[in-house]
């Protein structure tokens, strides 16, 4: 009887596959001021690699890793950087999202190159969890969970 | 000079076996025999093309990229058409016989 549990093969191919393209949805993030990428497509790579262990490990070894209660919780707490971030240029003096009015003790270029990435890290975890968040809707992963 | 030579003709074979998968994919008759096509000849077309370009490189770190796509392409097509087989016949989708002719 060939039973969902049974393919030796997806599974190590798996194991082996989860940490390169968590790797590389970091790589993504971090080098989207300045070659192609960005923040929303590196979060898409991240809930990929959750939902490729949801899909292949099955319920009882996916869901330790990233339970289904944090789906929604890292959807608020990037949009919240993003908004954040824009906010806080806008109370210290600027306009919203204006990055050289950011507080931090830096020179002007370092502050952009920081905002940009707050901004970026804050979509990544929205995207992230709002996909993530999504498919275990759908798919009833924390029902009897 | 070799190199290149050697580089036309790996690029050439990969583009022919991307070619046939191509083909495959229309003209076979059922989902085991088109996932066949679409997954095989696709991953050596695509091996042989990285390949080709790795040569036409020279040592390099470019040429490193390359050999990095080739390894995880090699793992994860596979895979991929494995899993999409395995759930078409563990959901009871009949293979096509020649007997039945449609």
């Amino acid at each position: 009887m060939i039973t969902r549990k049974d393919s030796v093969i997806l599974d190590v191919v798996t194991r082996i596959m989860v940490p390169f393209i968590q790797i590389f949805a970091f790589y993504v993030i971090f080098h989207g001021h300045y070659s192609p990428g960005g923040g929303f497509q590196g979060g898409a790579l991240l809930a990929g690699s959750v939902l490729l262990q949801r899909i292949v490990l099955g319920r009882d070894r996916s869901l330790p890793g990233f339970p289904v209660k944090w789906g929604v919780p890292f959807g608020v707490i990037g949009v919240l950087l993003f908004f954040g971030t824009g906010l806080l240029a806008q109370v210290m003096g600027g306009n919203f999202l204006q990055y050289d009015a950011l507080p931090f003790p830096m020179d002007e270029v370092w502050l952009r190159n920081t905002g940009i990435l707050l901004v970026e890290i804050g979509v990544a975890f929205a995207v992230m969890g709002t996909l993530i968040a999504i498919f275990d809707e759908l798919s009833g992963a924390g029902e009897e969970a | 000079m070799i190199a290149e030579v050697v580089s036309n003709i790996l690029l050439l074979s990969g583009v022919a076996f991307s070619l046939l998968g191509s083909v495959g994919v229309i003209r076979l008759p059922d989902f085991y025999t088109r996932a066949h096509a679409a997954t095989k000849p696709d991953t050596l077309g695509l091996i042989l093309v990285m390949v080709g370009l790795a040569v036409r490189q020279g040592v390099d770190i470019n040429s490193a990229k390359l050999l990095l796509i080739v390894a995880i392409v090699a793992m994860a097509n596979p895979a991929g058409a494995h899993a999409l087989g395995r759930s078409a016949i563990r959901t009871g989708l009949q293979p096509w016989l020649k007997r039945e002719k449609p």
